[in-house]
C-alpha cells in the first residue's frame, strides 16, 4: 500500500439550509485516504456517511474546507471535469443496485467504457473479465429484473470495476442483501481490492462489513468520532 | 453515436408507451400529408382543367367586360382589334330560355367552333341541319333537362334592344369539371351569335393561346393565366388553412403525448439519471440522451406512417379521392375524384416539421436536466 493519499479531505464542511438554519451533515471534517485501502465509514442514520462519499465521488461539493480528490479539488471542478474525474477513477455502487433496467447485465457493465470510448474488442474483453470477477458470465444477456439481489449487486461491482478506477465508492453495499451474498460480495471486493490496488470507500452499519475492513472511520453527527485500524479478515 | 443507441434502447424497451406515442404521431403525419396533397391535387386538378377549358394561355378582356359582373355584359364588347396574332374572341350575350316552360336566365357564347383554343366542343354545331344550333355542359343539361337533340325557346335582344326570338337545338352535352364554362351557358358558332344580336365583328374577350405575347391595345385590357387562376389559388389557400386548425389539433395532441411522456420519464427517471451521472455522464449527454429519445417517436412515427401511409397514398394516387356531388356544386372547378398530389415540399416539410416540434418538445423538459441535483436524484427525490 503507497503511503501517499489519494483522498485528502481538509476541515471540510457540508450544511444545507433547514427551515431558515444551517442543518450540518459534515462539520470540520479532516481525513486522508491511501492508494488500496479497505475502508469503512460507520454511523448511524444522518452521520454523514452518505455526505462524505457523495464530495468525494464528486456528487456533492463542500460548503468549505477543502477535498482534494486524485489532486483534483472537487470544489473548482466543473460538472464536465468532475464527470470526467467519476468515468475515468471512481466506481459507484449503491445500496439498492442502480442497474439501467433496459439493458442486459453486460450492456449496464459496458455502459462505463462506452463513455470512455474503447473499441468494441476491448470492451468486450473488459466486460467478460469483470463479469468473470463476480461470476456472472453465464448470466450477462440478462435483464436486471431476471436477478437476484445477491446478482444485480455483482453486476453493480463488475460495472464499477470493469474500469478498474482507483476509488470505488460503495454506499451501505450489502443493506439489501442476505448475510451469505453479503459474505460472497465482500469477498470478492477484498479480492479485487488486492488485485487491482483500488481504494474502497464503503459507508455502511451493517456488521458483517465491519469485519472485512482494514480500516474504520466512525461519524457521528458529522464529525469523526473514532478511528482505527482492524485486522481484517480476508 | 452513444446517445443514439442508447435512446434507442430506451424507447424500445418502453414498449406498448412507445407505440402509442409512435401511433398517435404517425397519424397526424399521414392525415397532415393526405389532406394537403388532397389539397394540392385539387388545385392542380382545378387549375389544368380551368386552363383546358376556360382560360388558355390568359384572356384579353373588354375594358368594359368583368366575367364576375352580369351587368358588364351588356356594354363589356367592342370590335375586334386587326392585330389579334394567336387570340380566338368570344362573344357574351345575355338570353332567356324557356325549358319545359320555366323561364332561365343564360349566357350565350359565341366562338370560332375550329379554334377556341378550349375544350368546349364548339365543333359540334357545323354540319347540321339546326338553325341555332348549340353545345351545353352537364350541368346545364340537368338543370334544364335538356339533352342531345331537344329544342328550346330562346328569347335575346340584339345590338338594337329589340326583342327577337327562336328555338334552338341542343346538338352536345360536354363533360367539364369547370362549371364556369357550363352552368347557365349556351355555346354557339359566333358567326350565328353575330347574325343573332347584330354585333358583327365584335367579342367580349378573346383566349390566348400559348404563342401570344401581350402588347398594349386600345379598350382591351390582358389577363394572364396567372391572375386569372389566382381565385382557385386563393381558394385552395383558403381551405388550407381552415385545415391547418385541424393539424395544429392533431400535431398538438401527438406532441402533448410526447412532451407529457417526456415531463413523466425525468420524475419517473430520477434514479436513472442520477446513475448515469454518477457513471461519469455529463448532464449535457443525459439531455441529449432524453432529447434524442422525444425525437425518435418522430422518427419511428415515420416509419410507422410510412408502413401503413404509402399503400393508401398510392391507391389513392391511382384511384382517387371521391367527392360528394354537392361538393362539385361549388363553382370551382371539381372533379368526381381527386387525385392526391405528393410535392416533394410538401413531404419533406412535414417530415421536418414533425422532427422539429417532436424534437422541441423533447428538449423542453429535457432540459431541466441541467439543474438537477445528482444526490438527489440518485435517491429518486423529486426535484
Amino acid at each position: 500500500m503507497s503511503n501517499t493519499p489519494i483522498i485528502e479531505l481538509k476541515n471540510l464542511s457540508k450544511s444545507y439550509p433547514v427551515a431558515g438554519k444551517s442543518f450540518y451533515a459534515l462539520k470540520d471534517v479532516s481525513i486522508s485516504f491511501k492508494k488500496a485501502e479497505f475502508t469503512g465509514v460507520v454511523g448511524p442514520s444522518g452521520s454523514g456517511k452518505t455526505t462524505l462519499l457523495n464530495i468525494i465521488g464528486s456528487l456533492d461539493s463542500p460548503s468549505s474546507g477543502t477535498a482534494l480528490v486524485l489532486n483534483n479539488n472537487i470544489s473548482e471542478l466543473t460538472h464536465s471535469q468532475a464527470a470526467k474525474l467519476r468515468n475515468h477513477h471512481i466506481g459507484f455502487i449503491f445500496q439498492v443496485f442502480n442497474l439501467l433496467p433496459v439493458y442486459t447485465v453486460y450492456e449496464n457493465v459496458e455502459f462505463a467504457l462506452l463513455l470512455q470510448n474503447f473499441s468494441a474488442e476491448k470492451r468486450k474483453k473488459m466486460v467478460l473479465e469483470a463479469l468473470e470477477w463476480v461470476g456472472l458470465q453465464d448470466h450477462k444477456d440478462k435483464k436486471p429484473d431476471k436477478l437476484s439481489g445477491g446478482e444485480s449487486q455483482r453486476v453493480a461491482i463488475a460495472r464499477a470495476m470493469v474500469k478498474s478506477p482507483k476509488i470505488l465508492l460503495a454506499d451501505e453495499p450489502t443493506a439489501n442483501l442476505d448475510a451469505e451474498n453479503a459474505h460472497s460480495i465482500l469477498k470478492t471486493m477484498k479480492t479485487l481490492n488486492k488485485e487491482l490496488d483500488t481504494t474502497f470507500i464503503f459507508s455502511t452499519h451493517d456488521e458483517k462489513v465491519m469485519k472485512y475492513l482494514s480500516r474504520t472511520i466512525v461519524l457521528k453527527d458529522g464529525k469523526i468520532d473514532k478511528e482505527r485500524a482492524n485486522k481484517s479478515r480476508t | 453515436m452513444l446517445e443514439l443507441k442508447l435512446s434507442l434502447k430506451n424507447l424500445l424497451g418502453a414498449k406498448l408507451r412507445t407505440f402509442l406515442n409512435v401511433f398517435v404521431l404517425s397519424i397526424s403525419f399521414v392525415i397532415i400529408i393526405l389532406l394537403n396533397s388532397l389539397m394540392d391535387g385539387w388545385d392542380a386538378q382545378a387549375k389544368r382543367d380551368s386552363i383546358a377549358w376556360e382560360y388558355g394561355n390568359g384572356h384579353l378582356l373588354h375594358k368594359n367586360y368583368d366575367p364576375l359582373d352580369p351587368f358588364s355584359i351588356l356594354d363589356g364588347h367592342g370590335s375586334i382589334p386587326k392585330e389579334v396574332n394567336n387570340l380566338t374572341p368570344i362573344l357574351v350575350h345575355q338570353a332567356t330560355i324557356y325549358p319545359q316552360g320555366r323561364i332561365m336566365s343564360i349566357s350565350m357564347k359565341g366562338g370560332f367552333p375550329k379554334n377556341t383554343f378550349i375544350k368546349v366542343p364548339l365543333k359540334k354545331v357545323l354540319n347540321t341541319n339546326y338553325k341555332y344550333p348549340a353545345v351545353i355542359g352537364k350541368r346545364m343539361a340537368e338543370s334544364t333537362k335538356l339533352s342531345i337533340g331537344d329544342e328550346v325557346l330562346i328569347r335575346w335582344r340584339d345590338k338594337n334592344g329589340t326583342y327577337d326570338a327562336d328555338r334552338i337545338t341542343i346538338v352536345d352535352v360536354f363533360d367539364s369539371d369547370v362549371p364556369t364554362v357550363d352552368t347557365g351557358q349556351l355555346w354557339l358558332d359566333l358567326n350565328t351569335l353575330w347574325q343573332m344580336t347584330g354585333l358583327k365583328n365584335e367579342a367580349s374577350f378573346f383566349i390566348a393561346n400559348t404563342s401570344y405575347k401581350p402588347s398594349v391595345l386600345q379598350d382591351w385590357k390582358f389577363k394572364s393565366q396567372e391572375s386569372l387562376l389566382k381565385i382557385i389559388t386563393d381558394l385552395v389557400n383558403q381551405k388550407k388553412y381552415q385545415q391547418g386548425i385541424i393539424y395544429f389539433l392533431l400535431m398538438s395532441i401527438a406532441l402533448l403525448a410526447i412532451f407529457d411522456t417526456q415531463v413523466l420519464s425525468i420524475f419517473r427517471r430520477q434514479k436513472e439519471i442520477g446513475t448515469l451521472i454518477a457513471l461519469g455522464m455529463t448532464r449535457f449527454r443525459v439531455i441529449k440522451l432524453f432529447t434524442l429519445e422525444g425525437s425518435l417517436y418522430s422518427f419511428f412515427s415515420l416509419l410507422l406512417g410510412g408502413v401503413y401511409g404509402f399503400p393508401l397514398f398510392y391507391f389513392l394516387s391511382l384511384n382517387g379521392f371521391p367527392v360528394p356531388p354537392a361538393d362539385q356544386k361549388i363553382g370551382i372547378a371539381i372533379g368526381d375524384f381527386i387525385y392526391p398530389v405528393y410535392g416533394f415540399n410538401l413531404v419533406f416539410g412535414t417530415i421536418l416539421t414533425v422532427l422539429i416540434s417532436a424534437t422541441i418538445v423533447s428538449f423542453l423538459p429535457a432540459k431541466k436536466i441541467s439543474k438537477l441535483n445528482p444526490v438527489l436524484a440518485l435517491k429518486g427525490k423529486l426535484q
